[in-house]
């Protein structure tokens, strides 16, 4: 579930589609603002830490603040202070410092970045995780939830990897759409939600991953959400159906649970049509693929 | 010259309406530069309309291995530490999209054999809106060097008397680069919990940074008031707040910025915009 623009509603569409999948392995993989878990409520089974790349760190009792490791260093994460002092916020944790010293002062140190969960919540098992703010590597956190997903759905024979994705298109949205059989694409009919979806559908493009789109809040543009139906027919995605704005999404959210709970007759019955599209688009595609 | 970097932890809250919005107000009377840092979903430029008539692409350097020269001892490879480069028998095989650019392996390769090549991570345009000064970055698709393009944004900087960096949403390493060394973060939020809960991550972020900040909510009216009683309890002050309005919903879904359609919204800005000129010059 993927969105370029973030606030168009993966995350709702994500719990209600969690809701209406046999037997799933659900995973938010927007680590550094993740909130699936306000929707499913998931009780965490196991915890684990989670280690990032390496940073350098300076022995100050052996450096002399010749300054060669700052020369060579191309993120300007040194500078000397009578001694060679690291700005942790720009190293890349390269390791060409470490090697220009020549008294051994520079050395890498993995960290602890951050912490990641197996849950448990009604519609099945729950990948989660929580990056610490103002932290990097949020593509390596993803990639160790998805592997970790991959992992359980085999053991227990699950049916489905529902992933929530990150909004933008950077490294922890490719690291989530690595590996997808498909990608639905949550908008809004705003000129920015149509801009950011072109920019997500040529990522999973670039990744040869089919796309569907959701047009959500489709009300408040009509015109816009005509063009982005439009744009989803000439590229050849699928329309996956409209969802009209409703306050039942806030509601819901107040109560911590899925828009289910808060529906309407008329908008359950249009989440579940547009589930049953999503449901058909990826059989198609899955008959492709046996075909080929 | 004062710098607000406007930036929220959830995406979707109104962080480029309410930069954008406080540009046209400040453009009035001073000097503005409007840096669009969210490279990944850049959408300033809708609401502003800016002519961009220079730009250019960003490039890190890439290893470039000249197989006459290489011998294959695998040095390269083994001090890379970002896994971007392969080496078998009788090839280098180099992984451009995963390197760093750090020049690592270009230093340790005994032969000589590696040079660098510059390949695009995206584009740099800069133009101008009216008074406003313009600048974005917009990341190639499949790109994974967001905080490259970011610091290149921003080193374009330009003597101003406000500079207005619009961030990207979330809490990690692009946010870090597009808000480090402002004189105060906006932070946008909405009174949902989603809203609060990203707010509150976001709150850690800019507390680790050492940095100055006001929160706006926006979307008021929507939700309850657990932002609210966040702030009051975290002692962050609350600068302004947006009413839910539907009128400014729908001139943003246009591309029109609300400031100069909707008269309500215009006077929230101008109360938010007095509110952090009296906190960043006190």
């Amino acid at each position: 579930m993927l969105s370029g623009k973030g606030g168009t509603g993966k995350t709702s569409l994500t719990a209600v589609f969690a809701s209406m999948m046999s037997k799933p392995v659900i995973v938010d993989c927007d680590v550094d603002a993740a909130n699936l878990h306000l929707l499913l409520n998931p009780s965490i089974e196991e915890r684990h830490g989670f280690v990032g790349a390496a940073k350098a760190r300076v022995d100050a009792a052996i450096c002399d603040g010749c300054g060669l490791c700052a020369g060579g260093c191309r993120f300007d994460a040194l500078h000397l202070d009578g001694i060679a002092v690291v700005d942790p916020l720009h190293c890349e944790g390269c390791g060409v410092c470490a090697r220009r010293c020549p008294l051994d002062a520079i050395s890498l140190e993995a960290q602890i970045c951050g912490e990641w969960f197996l849950s448990r919540t009604i519609n099945g098992p729950m990948l989660h995780a929580r990056l610490i703010p103002g932290q990097e590597n949020s593509g390596m956190l993803v990639s160790k939830l998805r592997q970790s997903a991959r992992a359980l759905a085999q053991r227990d024979g699950a049916s489905w990897i529902l992933v929530d994705g990150p909004p933008g298109t950077g490294c922890p949205v490719i690291s989530s759409l690595t590996g997808a059989d498909y990608a639905v694409i949550v908008t809004e009919p705003t000129l920015s939600g149509f801009e950011d979806l072109q920019r997500v559908a040529a990522v999973a493009d670039h990744f040869r991953i089919p796309t569907g789109i959701i047009v959500n809040k489709a009300d408040i543009n009509p015109d816009v959400a005509r063009l982005i139906e439009e744009y989803a027919a000439a590229s050849r995605r699928d329309l996956l159906g409209r969802i009209q704005y409703d306050p039942a999404f806030t509601t819901a959210q107040l109560l911590g649970s899925s828009v289910l709970r808060t529906a309407t007759s008329d908008l359950r019955r249009r989440l579940e049509d547009v589930w049953h599209a999503v449901e058909r688009a990826i059989q198609r595609k899955r008959s492709v693929l046996a075909v080929i | 010259m004062i710098r607000i970097a406007v930036a929220s932890g959830k995406g979707g809250t109104g962080k480029t309406t309410v930069a954008t919005s406080l540009a046209l107000l400040w453009a009035r009377n001073s000097s503005v530069h409007f840096l669009d840092c969210d490279v990944e979903a850049p959408n300033a430029a809708l609401l502003l309309g800016p002519v961009l008539d220079d730009a250019e692409q960003v490039t890190r350097p890439v290893p470039l291995v000249d197989e006459s020269v290489c011998d294959h001892c695998g040095q390269c490879s083994a001090f890379c530490r970002f896994h971007a480069l392969a080496v078998t028998g009788t090839r280098v095989l180099v992984f451009p999209e995963i390197c760093h650019g750090c020049g690592g392996c270009m230093a340790v390769c005994p032969k000589g054999a590696i040079s660098e090549t510059p390949r695009s991570v995206g584009e740099l345009a800069e133009g101008a809106a009216g008074a406003i000064r313009f600048s974005q970055g917009t990341l190639n698709a499949g790109e994974t060097a967001t905080v490259h393009l970011i610091r290149a944004v921003r080193r374009r900087e330009a003597a101003a008397d406000v500079v207005i960096v619009d961030a990207p949403p979330g809490t990690s390493c692009p946010v870090v680069a597009a808000v480090e060394g402002a004189d105060w973060v906006v932070l946008v939020t909405e009174p949902t919990p989603f809203g609060l809960n990203d707010l509150v991550l976001a709150v850690e972020m800019t507390r680790r940074l050492g940095l100055r900040i006001g929160v706006v909510i926006n979307r008021h009216g929507l939700g309850d008031n657990r932002v609210e009683r966040f702030c009051a309890s975290a002692g962050i002050p609350i600068i302004g707040r947006i009413a839910d309005d539907r009128r400014v919903a729908e001139a943003y879904s246009r591309g029109v910025s609300p400031f100069t359609m909707v008269p309500s919204f215009s006077e929230e800005i101008a109360a938010i915009a007095n509110r952090l000129a009296a906190e960043v010059f006190a």
